[in-house]
């Protein structure tokens, strides 16, 4: 797979969370969007998996942590295979099983629940932990945001996973410097996170999170480090994709209305105008 | 707990033999501690299993996440803290992490109540099981002495699904015999007067040594008979059994060492009040932190002991 069908995907997984957020009614945008190309960089380029069989014992897991931007898990799971897309309209509507934060189902690839900030995190790090009791090769993936390190329970994990040596754990974080409240440096200060994590004995890289090329060394680059936990800060624009959105943390937590639904299409279709006729 | 022949035990002594047995049947098992590892004796299973044992240090809720992973791997992880930590400090880990994706993880919440004596309130767990029991999908069991420990400890690990097991500091009195049977959710008839019965005593963990001790007096004292029932598991609670015992009698009593809100008292007016609306008597801890002193000083104070339990029910008949 090549960058330039990475970048098809990633825009046709960036379509569906605004139609599927439109559908909805609810939900969030501004993650999503900026984390779509981590997203089709895993699951097109980077995981060892198999979407014919979610259950496969050897597959690399994908521990979502901070749960309410799963509009992205799952358009993505959708785009591999997991499932079919039309699912994806029925995103938090009664009996589907893309609920508005994450409920884990193995059948469609959704590998845990999540949600309350923190939580994902630990279990990344118990998956994680099994596999090195099991001596089993398989990667854990963890994806977790800047904002979600406000959590207490998160630096517990960040702890205990340097103290095991867990080097098939790699914990990617969407570094985009908003959250709920606003900005995240004047929400909780965050800027030092690198150093942080270094404090705490883990390997850091620190990344262009929308540049194809970058995010697959990084990960490489983790699978070569043996003695020590893997940390990927990828620095993001939220709303990525959609003028409007990008950097405003206005678009945290809410979906598009319809005429703005047509004019995320349409930025996305024509890279925000650059192009003339949109592509479908 | 004053009675000198009585044989005393320690139900966390039980925890960890019965651990450590069911352990070396299945390999999948695995025990987690947050750095109290010796006084919950989760040490005998380490000490047996040094490559099967998880120190997480003083950090519960992490402690948790970690045996939701665990568990999503197939494996059986016993987690083991004061009740006051867990769940007193995890409970949103226990419900998301643990409850809501359904996986097989035991919870051992040692020191529960007022019997830790002198650590004081912030140490003594009277509303665990309140806490817990709103939440689905888990199972809740109260041990009464060393032997139901140890069973309840093999059997949760046989049994697949989350459970959460609350255990007393202090040594307490051996009232179940090592060949009894133990089922989760099957509550245990362990007195029946011979006379009629008048009276139906339902109690959880240690206190129903006292609801024994009280349940006989009132039998040579007032010709009162008296069952007794030992309901261990609180959720999902044996409502067959206790509507069978029910049947004819002038007074229900709920003794736990527990707020009255919230615990056995509670799950047991939920279901006389729709099934068989009875006059429910409490005794527990009323709406009350409780305080540093010997346990037995403390258990007299908040009203749990045998003589209290006598007169009140005396009162009240």
């Amino acid at each position: 797979m090549n960058i330039e069908q990475l970048s098809l995907h990633a825009n046709s997984v960036r379509e569906n969370i605004i139609k599927m957020l439109y559908s909805a009614g609810s939900g969030h945008s501004a993650g999503p969007l900026g984390m779509a190309d981590i997203f089709v960089a895993l699951y097109f380029k980077l995981l060892k998996i198999d979407p014919s069989q979610p259950r496969w014992s050897e597959r690399d897991r994908v521990i979502l942590s901070n749960g309410h931007i799963c509009p992205v898990w799952y358009a993505t799971l959708a785009e591999k295979g997991y499932f079919d897309k039309k699912e994806l309209l029925n995103l938090r509507k009664i009996g589907s099983f893309l609920q508005g934060h994450p409920k884990r189902n193995l059948t469609y690839g959704i590998e845990n629940s999540s949600g309350p900030l923190g939580q994902g995190f630990s279990q990344a790090v118990g998956v994680a932990l099994a596999g090195k009791i099991d001596k089993k090769d398989y990667y854990t993936y963890c994806l977790s945001s800047d904002g979600e390190h406000n959590e207490g329970q998160v630096w517990e994990a960040i702890m205990f996973s340097a103290k095991e040596k867990l080097s098939k754990l790699i914990v990617i974080i969407d570094r985009n410097y908003i959250q709920i409240d606003g900005f995240t440096e004047n929400v909780m200060p965050m800027d030092e996170m690198l150093d942080k994590y270094q404090a705490f004995n883990w390997h850091v890289q620190e990344i262009d999170g929308h540049n194809f090329m970058e995010i697959i060394e990084a990960v490489e680059n983790a699978k070569a480090v043996f003695d020590r936990p893997s940390c990927i800060i990828a620095r993001t624009i939220p709303g990525k994709g959609v003028s409007f959105m990008e950097n405003d943390f206005n678009w945290h937590g809410k979906p598009p209305n319809k005429e703005e639904e047509m004019k995320s299409l349409h930025d996305l279709r024509t890279l925000k105008g650059r192009i003339k006729s949109e592509h479908q | 707990m004053s009675i000198s022949n009585q044989k005393m035990g320690l139900c966390r002594q039980g925890f960890g033999e019965g651990l450590k047995e069911v352990a070396q049947k299945n390999d999948q098992i695995v025990g987690l501690c947050c750095d109290l590892t010796i006084s919950t004796k989760m040490d005998i299973f380490k000490s047996a299993f040094p490559d099967r044992f998880i120190e997480v240090g003083v950090a519960e809720q992490n402690m948790i996440g970690i045996a939701s992973g665990l568990a999503m791997e197939g494996k059986v992880p016993f987690c083991a803290s004061y009740a006051v930590f867990a769940p007193g400090r995890c409970w949103d880990q226990i419900r998301v992490s643990v409850a809501y994706q359904n996986l097989n993880v035991k919870i051992i919440g040692a020191h529960a109540g007022l019997s830790v004596g002198p650590d004081g309130a912030t140490h003594q767990a009277l509303e665990d099981i309140a806490s817990l029991r709103a939440i689905p999908n888990l199972t809740i069991i109260v041990p009464c002495d060393y032997y139901e420990t140890k069973k309840a400890t093999i059997k949760m690990a046989e049994y697949s699904g989350p459970v959460y097991l609350r255990i007393p500091r202090e040594e307490t009195p051996i009232i179940t015999a090592e060949n009894d049977i133990f089922e989760i959710g099957k509550a245990n008839i362990i007195y029946q007067s011979k006379i009629e019965n008048k009276i139906v005593i339902i109690g959880a963990g240690p206190i129903l040594f006292e609801a024994l001790e009280a349940g006989k007096a009132l039998e040579k004292s007032h010709s009162l008979g008296v069952t007794i029932i030992n309901s261990h598991t609180i959720k999902p609670l044996d409502e067959k059994t206790i509507l069978e015992h029910i049947e004819g009698k002038k007074l229900v009593v709920v003794c736990e060492e527990h707020q009255k809100t919230g615990g056995l008292f509670s799950a047991v007016s939920e279901l006389l009040s729709q099934r068989k609306p009875s006059k429910i008597l409490p005794i527990g801890v009323d709406d009350s932190f409780g305080e540093s002193g010997k346990p037995e000083e403390l258990m007299v104070k908040y009203r749990l002991t045998k003589t209290q339990i006598y007169r009140k029910i005396i009162s009240n008949i």
